[in-house]
């Protein structure tokens, strides 16, 4: 079993690594391969109404399980953070991922550095700070600690798995 | 008066403005008129106090008395620890935030 | 004890080199105090009137005498000699330096110590029966689900920015020394019919502006689906608490906004959600850590006898020390309540030499009360006298637990941001006008609470009398409150009526003491009273 555990790409593909995909600086706060969507997220409620678009932008409030049943036709949810005191964002990427849903999970907002490690094991895999990173501090966030104490929406193994490898995977 | 005051940002400890810069004794503070966002906005960005703020003050035959208790207890103290204050050796300074 | 193993060394020493690089971006200017505040505070790191305060965690209240030693070097190197005790079994230090604080908490690392999530909107450390492990009334140690819990919550990824904070008390007896119906989520472990291990589930309890009793929002919970409840209950609030007002924003709030039992029907949906993904920890963790907690060797066929024929020790040991589960040994109850002292505080000399008494004659445990008193859970009988002899010295041998001058406290104007009125002078003057002995003694059990402002840290809800500062047109006054208590028949204190100012509310609280004694029946406790006679007796004792 590999003892040093940095966080992997949540479900929805994605290196583990720290190196964003290629596509520039423009995306380098984005970790996944597939190519970014480039329509425009509307509403929770436009869309629900229609059937063409494939990408969402949730406010702080909207009950993201009303996506449940339209997963299928999603490539992209934003989710919004008014202020950074709003937690109400990290729930909704893990019930997302709960969901099934493996397409792009993006943080806008008034998002904080220092936090983004734990957005990426909820299953945010690209970001878009209302204020720009500083890579250092991106690098810092996301290689901090070297293991995890619970699952999450990532593959990461908690430390009571690493204490009793015999156990079954389960 | 107006006065300025807020803590140290390396060390915490309260101070005040005193034309120049920031003393740990409510005594020197320096009545700053229309001033203080300037002042304030200026010193923060330069990381030299945390939290500043403006409160009103009086120039006493004592000293600078801060109009509300909360600034007069920073500027002297706990009072129930006298000997942690800025007088330590006088016991009935504490008298002075009531 | 629970000792860190290397991924729990790992977590911890990764927290303070990531609180190094914030405090040094902080100092550089990189981040401003807002961006910085909620960084420094999931760290226990607050601004207070005077300097920076830490708040370190000392888990369950559980700690050796290794830890003790290293809080007395802080207490010495880093702040001014002392430290004080809260009424969440943390201690904390009132003049810590921001440019130093990393290192503090390097020193801290080094003995097992941390200040992880000791304020801010995370959930807070865990507290327990300060005599868990060793009372005799308790079913099973409570505390290696404690340290489970701990490891649990310690740097949720959902939970990262949580609506407000979030404090776990879990208990093993049906006598209740933690207050765990003020708590937002508290178990209390039970025995079912079939003899099985299980959590009683408390949820929606908290102190404040707006205090609440927690309900019971289940009868039994098997103990290894805790992870998945206890994930259940934050997403539901996570997911429903308001975010525009912060003081509406705990969960009591929320819990009293859908009602109970809507309430308890989210929490059951998620949680058998969760039960699903299988995120719960296995037997074989629980019987890591349980070993941890295994009882120390206690030494069979001592004698309970105590030598009494000291009459200041043998009135020590009436009110000092409790009931132990093994024969020969007590429960040793440590006041830092001297009379006209501030509850809680202790100097680094006396931690010294309650390090050295807890290595020498209680297995190396001490534990810390939300009372703001120390315990040796573990003393030999025979060996009380000279534990006594000892504390005498260092001045930490008052006879006073749960009487009128064991005063919880917070530490109000003196050192807080946030007080509107101070609280450490009331307690000593209450303490000065009680101290005769032989009164405290006859006034038997009677909890004195006094918070600085409504946000209640010194407990005054809970308090059999309660006391709350208030910024009077920028004067210090004081409201009276009566009724509260915090044990297992919690109740919430009530207003007496118009308040008063601090010589004035000494005198109220004598004067409702003395309608106490005037009207008690025999073996009543003062709530006991109060609660068979209601408050307008005592309010025509107050105001005439």
């Amino acid at each position: 079993m590999v003892d040093r555990n940095p966080v992997a790409g949540g479900p929805g593909g994605g290196p583990g690594t720290l190196e964003p995909a290629p596509g520039g600086e423009r995306d380098w706060l984005r970790f996944r391969d597939d190519p970014a969507p480039d329509e425009p997220a509307v509403t929770l409620d436009a869309f629900l109404d229609q059937s063409n678009a494939g990408s969402v932008r949730l406010e702080a409030g909207d009950d993201v399980r009303r996506l449940g049943p339209v997963l299928d036709r999603l490539r992209l949810v934003e989710v919004d953070f008014p202020r950074f005191r709003d937690g109400r964002g990290f729930s909704s990427a893990r019930v997302l991922r709960e969901m099934g849903y493996t397409g792009e999970i993006k943080a806008t907002g008034d998002v904080l550095v220092d936090l983004i490690y734990f957005m990426r094991r909820c299953g945010f895999d690209s970001f878009a700070p209302n204020v720009p990173f500083n890579r250092e501090d991106v690098n810092a966030a996301m290689s901090r600690y070297p293991y995890v104490y619970q699952p999450a929406a990532d593959d990461a193994v908690p430390i009571w798995k690493l204490r009793h490898p015999d156990l079954a995977n389960g | 008066m107006k006065i300025l005051t807020g803590n140290d940002l390396k060390t915490g400890s309260v101070v005040w403005w005193d034309g120049q810069g920031w003393s740990i004794y409510v005594d020197d503070a320096v009545d700053v008129g229309d001033a203080a966002d300037g002042i304030m906005a200026r010193e923060e960005a330069a990381c030299r106090v945390n939290n500043p703020y403006a409160i009103d003050g009086e120039k006493t035959a004592d000293g600078v008395r801060p109009a509300h208790i909360k600034d007069r207890v920073r500027a002297y103290g706990p009072t129930v620890r006298p000997d942690l204050t800025l007088k330590p050796a006088d016991p009935e300074a504490g008298n002075w935030v009531i | 004890m629970y000792r860190y193993d290397k991924y729990d060394q790992a977590m911890v020493d990764a927290r303070v080199e990531e609180f190094r690089d914030q405090a040094r971006r902080r100092i550089e200017g990189h981040l401003t105090d807002d961006q910085f505040k909620p960084l420094r505070l999931k760290n226990g790191l607050y601004l207070q009137l005077h300097a920076y305060m830490l708040r370190v965690a000392i888990p369950y209240g559980t700690f050796d005498s290794r830890q003790m030693r290293k809080l007395a070097h802080i207490a010495r190197t880093y702040d001014r000699g002392y430290g004080h005790f809260t009424t969440r079994q943390n201690i904390q230090y009132n003049w810590i330096k921001l440019e130093e604080a990393a290192d503090l908490l390097g020193e801290l690392a080094t003995v097992e110590m941390h200040a992880i999530q000791t304020s801010g909107e995370s959930v807070r450390n865990i507290s327990a029966d300060q005599y868990a492990g060793a009372a005799a009334d308790e079913i099973i140690d409570p505390r290696p689900w404690c340290e489970m819990i701990r490891q649990m919550t310690t740097f949720m990824p959902e939970f990262s920015y949580l609506p407000r904070k979030f404090k776990i008390a879990v208990i093993a007896s049906k006598v209740d020394r933690a207050a765990l119906r003020w708590h937002d989520f508290a178990l209390r472990i039970v025995k079912n019919d079939a003899g099985e291990i299980g959590f009683e589930v408390y949820a929606g309890g908290g102190m404040g502006r707006t205090p609440f009793i927690a309900f019971k929002i289940r009868d039994f919970l098997p103990t290894d689906q805790i992870f998945s409840y206890l994930q259940a209950v934050l997403r539901v609030w996570n997911r429903n608490a308001r975010r525009d007002n912060i003081h509406k924003q705990r969960m009591k709030i929320l819990v009293h906004e859908l009602g109970e039992e809507e309430f308890a029907r989210q929490v059951e949906e998620e949680f058998q959600h969760f039960l699903t993904l299988a995120t719960d920890f296995p037997q074989a963790e629980y019987d890591r850590i349980a070993a941890y907690f295994a009882p120390p060797p206690f030494e069979q066929g001592l004698s309970d006898e105590i030598d009494r024929s000291d009459p200041e020790f043998a009135l020590w040991v009436d009110r000092q020390t409790v009931a132990h589960k093994a024969p020969g040994y007590a429960i040793a109850n440590i006041s830092l309540k001297p009379i006209g002292g501030i509850p809680g505080d202790i100097s680094a000399d006396q931690m010294d030499l309650v390090a050295d008494l807890a290595e020498r004659y209680s297995f190396d445990e001490i534990r810390a009360t939300h009372a703001q008193n120390l315990v040796l859970p573990h003393v030999r009988k025979q060996d009380l006298y000279a534990v006594w002899q000892a504390l005498t010295e260092a001045g930490l041998a008052d006879v006073n637990l749960d009487l009128v001058t064991d005063i919880i406290a917070c530490p109000g104007l003196d050192y807080c941001s946030l007080a509107n009125a101070r609280s450490i002078p009331l307690a000593q003057k209450i303490a000065e006008r009680f101290a005769d002995r032989q009164r405290q003694q006859d006034l038997g059990e009677l909890k004195i609470k006094i918070s600085g402002c409504i946000n209640a840290c010194g407990h005054h809800h809970a308090g059999n009398i309660g006391i709350l500062g208030v910024d009077k047109k920028g004067s210090e006054s004081y409201q009276l409150l009566l009724g509260g208590s915090g044990d297992e028949e919690t109740s919430q204190a009530k207003i007496t009526g118009p308040g008063f100012d601090e010589n004035g509310i000494v005198d109220a609280i004598e004067r409702t003491v003395e309608r106490y004694r005037a009207i008690r029946e025999p073996g009543e406790r003062f709530i006991d009273t109060y609660r068979r006679v209601g408050m307008d007796q005592f309010k025509e004792a107050i105001y005439g």
